[in-house]
């Protein structure tokens, strides 16, 4: 298959045409130096990425990323940067100075794996482009066959809510609010 | 057995025969108002939104928002009210919401709606006077106080589930508004959540509802199983016609029902929250813990009448006496508390008890008219207290005193409030006592009848302390306290007004031309309720209620009516024995931490020390013993020659290559991060090359 | 369409996320490096799923797990990160050496 029978195809245009944004808002996420639009880069990735699946028919978790990720993770992490008060605005600190050697692992990895599936999979057409799995199978698949890890995943989550309140709470011990208290105090006279 | 059934045949028969139901009212369907009185359930939620949304950047802080709901409200009621004392209003309106499905053999459907009959109309009218006043007051109140379009964001959630809850035309919808109005009351109790007590009350307030929440869904779901529809109209019909299938669940459902009340309108012992629930803001406790949403028992009991005039009479014999402890023994608990605001709670929870009694025994006009009067004179107090906190600065009365020459308006329209509670002649509070006096005394409770009577004596008495306390004396706090603005005397004296004259509504034996009588308005309901107006005063009883009363206030007086007499009571009467167990409320908390809590966790925890102590440890110690046997052999034949020559060279070799590896130990993520990539892209490449 | 355009597209992702993960500083942009790999590792389940259409649509299945996970390791990252923050003043990863030799 050549490069032009590739790109006669209308549906690798609509595949380019989310997949450019895709990379391009995945470099902003680990390059940008504002946390803030590294955050939302990385929503416009994902947006790009709910396309992607869209495409290649599972609508239903194409969904779910929308809702799950775009609806409430990001939430997540914007009240994470709020809260730390990691800086907002520019900052050149964002990344550490020595860039080399981390782009050399991920570019070791990028070339290994894309290697290694170009090698196994090489020109495999995907045949039904584009033709829905019904939620219905999804639906069967996680209660039928799937139900002990769904399960388990559920379990995971719980514990996660408790662990994150555990995480987050501030102890209520008074004498030690009352010393936290007299700390901010001082620091904020002079 | 025999006789039991024969006792419940008799007691049967008497309701049939003795208590024929009121004058039929013609009954009219009401017109525009009656039709479109939906949206008076409305108009507080759309307050409720747009405060949120609006209130921070309003002048008032959103009160304008919520002040136009209600006044709104207070017209359509005022209509709906006026057009029901010529001819009964009845209009039920009802929207299929959900489809609940096949529930235990019966089809059933979630509908939403409203109805409007002399019932409901009452409440409205109660709901949108008192709370337009309230609302109006705590413009003042709550200037500069924290987050205040949220207090009125939540007051108007408060009025819209309360106008929920009296509008419901079913049984599931008035669980809704219950819900609502309970949460609305955890928001606002909790108001000042930063100090621990007050989101502490709100949590007990919560919790105590809830428990008795419990018995209002079941006892709900059961009629609702035992008739297929949840309709109060379907109820009250079912309930006339001896329905078969309810009178077979009625006792059961009538106390699960009776059980909710108790929460909601703090009956003893589930009256613990009531009390606490003063930590929120004055305002609050005018409108929802006196005058509205504390009633909202009550109402329940009065929606639910027929049911228990006609098939559960039986579950009176429980009724009866516990409204009957609540209004005795909380009136008593009244006279030793110096929080001044819950001298008026628990004044609240007796008055409470009266009309429970009232409506345990029968006495479904008497009851209401007790809850329509009580909720003026009650909401004018407790603004009156709050008026007195606002310029004091302390609740507690022992700081007070005095105060008559500072706030003369607070003063008159205290007094008014506190004689129309006692129960003096021709103020409100004193006919709807009365009536219930009298309910007691022709049903047959002549006991309970002088328990209330006592009550009477005793609510005078705690009054005239209050009173005594606060507004006479030599003034005992700090600064010059100073009269309320405008804003916040106004509602008292338009409150006063009710406070004074609503009794003369239901005077026995006078129908005021062309507008009737309390009874004939609230009896106009889908089927006609309540005992007929009685046709005179019962001078006897009258007299004795009034006797009761002055002299409460003349012992109190004679009591309080003196610093120098104050002091020393207060040094002298803790003595008795039942100064402590007043103070300790009756032991009643206590009971519920110690009794309740702490044995059930002292129970287990005992169980598991046992079969630590005695089980666990015999083997542990068994198991111990044999290994610490063996070891010693062990020990001195063999570790101590061979192995440890052994040991202490990999120790040593250990050390040394740690002391030399601990240098690639940064402690920075990252760079295990970066080895672990590094390691896995080696692993995969020499997996591809060499497999 | 073929499959591998996908597969290479979700490397680029992953490792992407990984130069993230390395040299980030920031431990909530290192988190949102960590959402990037994931993000590769789904579309590669999706991308198999669309190839192989078995009658379980497990791969989608697991897609939905991915997502889970990465969801509770969010909320789990970010208490961390918010308790590191209030413990040491710092939200930046190469600050925290406490694990030193």
């Amino acid at each position: 298959m050549t490069f032009g029978d590739w790109i006669s195809e209308p549906t690798n245009w609509a595949f380019l045409v989310m997949a450019i944004p895709l990379v391009l808002a995945a470099w902003r996420v680990v390059t940008s130096r504002n946390v803030v639009h590294a955050a939302l880069s990385l929503v416009f990735a994902l947006a790009a990425s709910a396309g992607l699946f869209i495409l290649l028919g599972a609508e239903f978790v194409a969904w779910v990323l929308v809702l799950v990720y775009i609806g409430a993770v990001i939430v997540l992490f914007l009240f994470g940067i709020m809260i730390t008060r990691a800086p907002i605005g520019m900052e050149a600190e964002l990344s550490h100075a020595k860039r080399w050697p981390a782009a050399l692992a991920a570019l070791s990895i990028f070339t290994t794996t894309s290697w290694l599936s170009v090698d196994a999979f090489g020109t495999t057409e995907i045949v039904d482009v584009g033709v829905p799995t019904s939620t219905e199978v999804l639906g069967r698949g996680l209660l039928g066959q799937f139900v002990l890890p769904f399960e388990a995943v559920g379990f995971l989550l719980l514990a996660a809510l408790i662990g994150g309140v555990t995480l987050a709470r501030r102890d209520d011990n008074p004498a030690e609010e009352e010393a936290r208290l007299a700390a901010e105090e001082t620091e904020a006279k002079p | 057995m025999v006789n039991v059934v024969a006792l419940a045949q008799t007691v049967l028969a008497t309701a049939e025969e003795g208590e024929a139901v009121a004058e039929a009212v013609e009954l009219v369907s009401g017109g525009f108002f009656a039709q479109w009185a939906g949206i008076m359930l409305l108009t507080p939620f759309a307050a409720f939104i747009a405060i949120i949304l609006f209130g921070k950047r309003m002048k008032y802080k959103g009160a304008e928002l919520a002040i136009g709901a209600m006044a709104i409200n207070l017209g359509w009621a005022s209509v709906l009210f006026v057009s029901n004392m010529t001819n009964g209003i009845f209009h039920e309106v009802g929207f299929v919401v959900a489809d609940i499905g096949q529930f235990m053999g019966r089809e059933l459907v979630f509908e939403l709606g409203f109805v409007v009959d002399g019932l409901s109309i009452m409440m409205y009218w109660v709901v949108a006077f008192v709370g337009t006043m309230v609302f109006i007051y705590a413009v003042s109140y709550m200037q500069g106080d924290v987050r205040v379009p949220w207090f009125f964001a939540s007051l108007s959630l408060f009025a819209g589930s309360m106008l929920v809850l009296v509008g419901a035309p079913n049984l599931i919808q008035l669980i809704v508004g219950w819900e609502g109005v309970g949460l609305a009351s955890y928001l606002l109790i909790g108001h000042y959540w930063e100090q621990k007590e007050n989101s502490s009350a709100a949590m007990k307030a919560f919790l105590v509802n809830k428990v008795a929440d419990v018995g209002l869904i079941i006892g709900a779901v059961i009629i609702g199983r035992t008739l297929g529809d949840f309709r109060f109209s379907s109820i009250a019909k079912a309930a006339l016609a001896q329905d078969e299938a309810l009178a077979g669940v009625a006792v059961a459902a009538g106390l699960l029902l009776f059980l909710g009340a108790m929460g909601k309108s703090a009956q003893f012992p589930l009256h613990v929250w009531l009390p606490d629930a003063m930590a929120g803001p004055t305002p609050v406790s005018a409108l929802m813990h006196a005058a509205t949403m504390v009633t909202a028992g009550i109402y329940l009991m009065g929606r639910m009448f027929p049911l228990y005039q006609n098939l559960a009479q039986d579950a009176r014999a429980w009724m009866v006496p516990i409204a009957a402890i609540t209004l005795f023994a909380m009136g008593l608990l009244a006279l030793v508390t110096d929080d001044i605001k819950k001298v008026l709670a628990y004044s609240t929870v007796s008055q409470l008890g009266y009309m429970m009694v009232a409506i345990a025994a029968g006495g479904y006009t008497a009851a209401l008219f007790h809850l329509f009067t009580h909720a003026f004179f009650k909401a004018l107090l407790f603004l009156g207290a709050g008026s007195v906190i606002h310029s004091v600065d302390s609740n507690n009365m022992s700081d007070m005193g005095g105060l008559r020459k500072y706030m003369p308006t607070t003063y008159r329209t205290f007094v008014i409030g506190s004689l129309s509670l006692a129960g003096i002649i021709p103020l409100a509070g004193f006919w709807s006592k009365d009536e219930i006096l009298g309910v007691l005394g022709e049903e047959g409770y002549t006991s309970f009848m002088w328990l209330a009577i006592a009550g009477a004596f005793i609510t005078a008495l705690y009054m005239t302390r209050a009173v005594a306390l606060t507004f006479h004396g030599t003034y005992k706090g700090e600064g010059v306290p100073h009269e309320s603005p405008r804003l916040m005397t106004i509602p008292l004296v338009v409150l006063a007004v009710p406070a004074t004259i609503a009794g003369l509504f239901n005077i026995p034996g006078v129908s005021w031309g062309g507008i009737g009588n309390f009874t004939s308005w609230i009896g106009a309901r889908v089927v006609p309720m309540g005992d007929p107006h009685a046709s005179e005063i019962n001078w006897g009883l009258a007299t004795a209620g009034v006797a009761a009363a002055a002299l409460g206030i003349a012992l109190g007086w004679s009591l309080f009516g003196r610093d120098a007499r104050t002091q020393k009571l207060r040094d002298t009467f803790e003595i008795p024995v039942l100064y402590p167990l007043l103070r300790r409320k009756y032991y009643i908390d206590d009971f519920y931490m110690r009794g309740l809590v702490n044995p059930i966790k002292g129970t287990i925890a005992k169980g598991i020390e046992f079969v630590n102590g005695s089980v666990i440890d015999g083997i542990v110690n068994g198991m111990a013993f044999l290994v610490g046997a063996f070891g010693r052999v062990v020990y001195q034949g063999f570790d101590q020659r061979g192995i440890d020559l052994a040991i202490n060279a990999t120790a040593g070799g250990t050390s040394r290559l740690g002391e030399a590896l601990r240098f690639l130990q940064t402690g920075k993520v990252q760079h295990y991060a970066g080895a672990f990539v590094v390691g896995a892209v080696v692993l995969v490449v020499g997996f591809v090359i060499f497999a | 369409m073929i499959v591998s355009q996908f597969l290479v597209l979700a490397s680029l992702l992953f490792s992407l996320g990984v130069y993230g993960l390395l040299v980030r500083r920031n431990a909530v942009t290192v988190l949102l490096a960590v959402e990037l790999m994931l993000a590769g590792v789904n579309i590669n389940f999706i991308a198999f799923e669309s190839v192989i259409r078995d009658s379980l649509a497990s791969g989608q299945i697991f897609t939905i797990f991915v997502l889970t996970i990465a969801a509770a390791e969010v909320g789990i990252g970010l208490g961390i990160v918010l308790l590191i923050f209030r413990n040491r003043a710092t939200g930046n990863v190469d600050e925290l050496d406490l694990m030193k030799w």
